[in-house]
């Protein structure tokens, strides 16, 4: 797989392996370049790989639903390979002030074309007998369920193959060189040259822009995951909370993964992040709250992942700014769900045709002189 | 949650290692909190029987572990036993659950010594009723004062073979034989490093004696090749093995039993040094994966030392002596001057210790042999039920890290965190792909520690009062 002394031009090289670097990568080979792309650590060993999992169309943006609606599909179609499941999703308020925001923020959400219902605590109750009774409202959307982020690395190593993208992995790229027009990644197994580049290193975009003198203002949020052992079933649906600080959902094995965004600690750079213990406590007891048989369940395994954004909180995806060639695709916040569209239409901008929905133009956070460079 | 309990110094583990170091450190002048999950200090070596089954002066090391708790008991050192640790963050803060509940203490400087753990080397048949670790075995017979059956194979490589013989013996047991990987001239081998501690090796003599007394067959170059039975053991398979352990020579039999202790060696525990991010490196004579520990047990992390077979399996003797000179380092540290020239004084005795402990390691390390006796059928991690097959499609279809192959197949995403399948599934990416163990890689530490039951550490909350960030924009 991963080799040595690659003496090809390539016309396009992927910077990150995960999801919306491998789309991308895939669009581009079937379109017609020739495509390398190189990741540091293994396939979908990012957020793309330890991430929740879940497909909720409740807990997307507004502007983003068109994006999460085909990238929702997409994942249907990866079916089994990537442990789909569709098994509706719940959103829970516990108060007035929750009911209130989930009344509000769902209706936006239907409005963008996200099919969801409201339920009372009795239909709640009918449906999910082993939530806590104290709900007061509900939001139920039928299309929300999950897959199983593990296995992205190996879903994604099977297509790239299959379109004939050279993958090294275990590679980092050290620094970017220019040389008659095109790019020149140092690596550790040799250069490596690109007629295109696309940075979709996740986390680690700010530093790989920054090789091409690019700054950005990307800040990475360090979101916490935990799991239980196998328990025997208590809930069906994926669950959520009005405020979007809570996703629970059991998998098919028993075990219940738990996520919310709660924040844990580290950087990018250090390769680690750290659980907090407050951080992690708040989101284990907002899950009890809602499904009060988690409480005799154990947890397995708690760990952070690390998702970049951008100060508006929409898509990086678009031309790096004032670096002909050079692309850049990230911080899309539910880019799980959305990754593998948004990757393929970033796919189709690199392969010079009009992609099918409008990007997120990154030369919106650019110093005007870059703009200026940019526009010539 | 309400504010921790602070202290200068804390340490994981209160076996022979962090026993010795917080009362060297207290004895210095430090403030020093011990955390360990057992019922008192003495880790696996040095266990105390629970109480009700007699004290512990019978076991070979039983004078030694009592003069440890005496020790304990007259120092300044804040003990808590029966907790879970389960989350320790840098800087320090180390969360457990205690038997009133979850319990956080804080200080600047922290000393894990949190040992080893068992190594083993998957045969058809292993998981069957009625198997049990080496080690475990010894914490049955010490602690519980139990014997694995009625009638026993002792089987694997290095000293423990021979210890865990020789006291299923002393408790009155029934051997049906002792299986030694290693060869007459293996052990030879490592004869002048073992002669560093002339009275360890003359108490190992000592149950080889014992065993050759009672007429056990003590079968060298040899290896299990399954365990056999319906529900429970019945009998084992075994044969010789070659110079690489390999068991598909001709000349196999069985053997009646009705329990099979068996493990291939000690390794670090580094999971808790590997979630603070301590660098680590990969010394088969020391076990495989340790924390880089300095002498003094300093590691790559500020204010954090490691000491005792964490940090490379060294034995007990290494351990303890270790452990003084860590907690006097970390005191040195914390500004008591007059503890650098104890660290200095130690620092030969513990190296010769050390010697001693890296043969007996050295000679207990399976070989690569031992992975021809795994079927395709064999189960590798038992917590998710993932047979050789499976383990070896993943690696063929790319998956070559521990990282990656717990990703693609959940290899260790048990309730046992990986410690019993790991060290195999590494070896057999190793022998597919050629690559080193460090490009294999360990797998990323997750908390908890040990799994905890959510409700415990929820803990009583009201609702209303959950700190709730302000949501992200919609």
């Amino acid at each position: 797989m991963s080799g040595h002394d690659d003496s090809t031009s390539y016309d396009l090289a992927v910077i990150g392996g995960g999801i919306m670097g491998s789309a991308a990568a895939i669009q581009a080979a079937e379109g017609g370049m020739q495509t390398v792309l190189i990741e540091k650590s293994e396939l979908g060993s990012g957020a793309s790989g330890v991430n929740a999992g879940t497909l909720s169309l409740q807990i997307k943006r507004v502007r983003l639903m068109p994006y999460a609606i085909r990238g929702h599909a997409l994942w249907e179609h990866a079916g089994d390979r990537v442990g789909f499941r569709r098994t509706g999703g719940l959103t829970l308020a516990f108060t007035e002030p929750e009911a209130e925001r989930l009344t509000t923020t769902m209706a936006m959400k239907k409005e963008a074309g996200a099919p969801i219902v409201m339920k009372s605590p009795a239909e709640v109750a009918a449906l999910e007998p082993g939530l806590n009774k104290q709900v007061v409202l509900a939001s139920y959307c039928a299309e929300d369920g999950y897959a199983n982020s593990s296995l992205t690395g190996v879903y994604y190593r099977g297509l790239l193959a299959g379109a004939g993208v050279r993958v090294h992995e275990r590679l980092a790229v050290d620094g970017i060189a220019r040389s008659n027009g095109a790019f020149i990644l140092i690596t550790a197994a040799g250069p490596i040259r690109a007629k295109r580049i696309l940075i979709a290193c996740g986390g680690w975009m700010k530093d790989v822009a920054a090789m091409l003198g690019v700054d950005l203002p990307i800040r990475v949020r360090i979101n916490t995951v935990a799991v239980t052992e196998r328990c025997p079933p208590v809930v069906g649906s994926v669950i959520g909370h009005a405020t979007g600080l809570l996703t629970l959902k059991q998998k098919t094995n028993g075990t219940i993964l738990i996520g919310g965004g709660w924040q844990g600690r580290g950087t990018p750079k250090d390769g680690r992040g750290e659980v907090v213990a407050e951080s992690l406590l708040t989101n284990l007891r907002l899950a009890q709250f809602a499904v009060p048989a988690l409480g005799s369940s154990r947890i397995a395994r708690v760990w952070t992942g690390f998702e970049p954004n951008v100060p508006d909180f929409y898509p990086l995806a678009g031309a790096l700014p004032g670096v002909p060639d050079a692309f850049i695709l990230g911080c899309v916040r539910g880019g799980y769900t959305i990754g593998p569209y948004i990757g393929r239409l970033m796919g189709d901008l690199i392969l010079g045709r009009e992609p099918e929905m409008p990007l997120f133009d990154p030369a919106r956070f650019a110093p005007a002189k870059a703009q200026a460079a940019a526009t010539h | 949650m309400s504010a921790p309990d602070a202290f200068d110094l804390a340490v994981i583990g209160g076996g022979p290692a962090g026993a010795s170091a917080a009362i060297e450190a207290g004895r210095a002048g430090l403030r020093v909190v011990l955390l360990d999950e057992g019922r008192s200090a003495g880790g696996q070596v040095y266990r105390a029987p629970v109480s009700g089954t007699g004290a512990s002066s019978g076991q070979p090391d039983g004078a030694v572990g009592d003069r440890l708790r005496a020790d304990l008991a007259a120092s300044t050192v804040d003990c808590r036993f029966d907790h879970r640790i389960w989350l320790v963050e840098r800087g320090f803060r180390v969360h457990g659950l205690g038997p009133d509940g979850p319990a956080t203490v804080e200080a600047p400087r922290l000393v894990i010594a949190v040992g080893a753990q068992e190594r083993h080397r998957p045969v058809p048949g292993w998981t069957l009723p009625g198997v049990i670790g080496l080690a475990g075995a010894t914490n049955l017979i010490k602690s519980q004062k139990i014997l694995p059956g009625r009638r026993v194979v002792v089987a694997g490589s290095g000293p423990l073979l021979l210890l865990v013989a020789a006291s299923i013996l002393k408790a009155g047991g029934e051997l049906a034989a002792v299986i030694d990987a290693n060869g007459r001239m293996d052990w030879l081998r490592h004869a002048p490093q073992l002669m560093a501690r002339p009275d360890l090796v003359g108490r190992g003599a000592k149950w080889l004696a014992a065993i050759l007394r009672a007429g056990v067959p003590l079968l060298s170059r040899h290896a299990l090749r399954r365990i056999v039975g319906d529900d429970h053991v019945e009998g084992v398979v075994a044969g010789p093995v070659t110079g690489d352990w390999d068991p598909s020579a001709s000349g196999e039999f069985q053997i009646a039993c009705d329990a099979v202790c068996f493990g291939y060696g000690l390794a670090p525990a580094t999971e808790t040094t590997r979630l603070l991010g301590v660098k680590h490196e990969y010394v088969p004579d020391m076990g495989g994966w340790r924390a880089v520990t300095l002498p003094d047990g300093s590691t790559s992390v500020a204010g954090l030392y490691v000491c005792g077979d964490g940090a490379g399996v060294l034995g007990a003797a290494a351990a303890a002596l270790q452990g003084r000179v860590t907690g006097l380092a970390a005191a040195r540290d914390s500004g008591h001057a007059n503890a650098a020239d104890a660290v200095e004084r130690l620092l030969p005795q513990a190296a010769r210790a050390g010697r001693f402990g890296m043969a007996m390691t050295g000679l207990a390390l399976p070989r690569d042999g031992l992975l021809s006796a795994m079927t395709p059928e064999t189960i590798i991690c038992r917590c998710e039920g993932l047979r050789r097959a499976d383990i070896d499609s993943a690696i063929a279809a790319g998956s070559q890290t521990l990282n990656g192959l717990k990703s693609a197949t959940r290899c260790g995403m048990g309730p046992c965190g990986g410690r019993v399948c790991e060290d195999t599934a590494a070896a057999l990416i190793a022998q597919h792909t050629g690559l080193s163990r460090e490009a294999i890689g360990q797998s990323t530490s997750r908390p908890p520690l040990r799994p905890v039951p959510l409700g415990q550490l929820a803990g009583a909350f009201n609702y209303l009062d959950l700190p709730m960030p302000e949501p992200a924009p919609q």
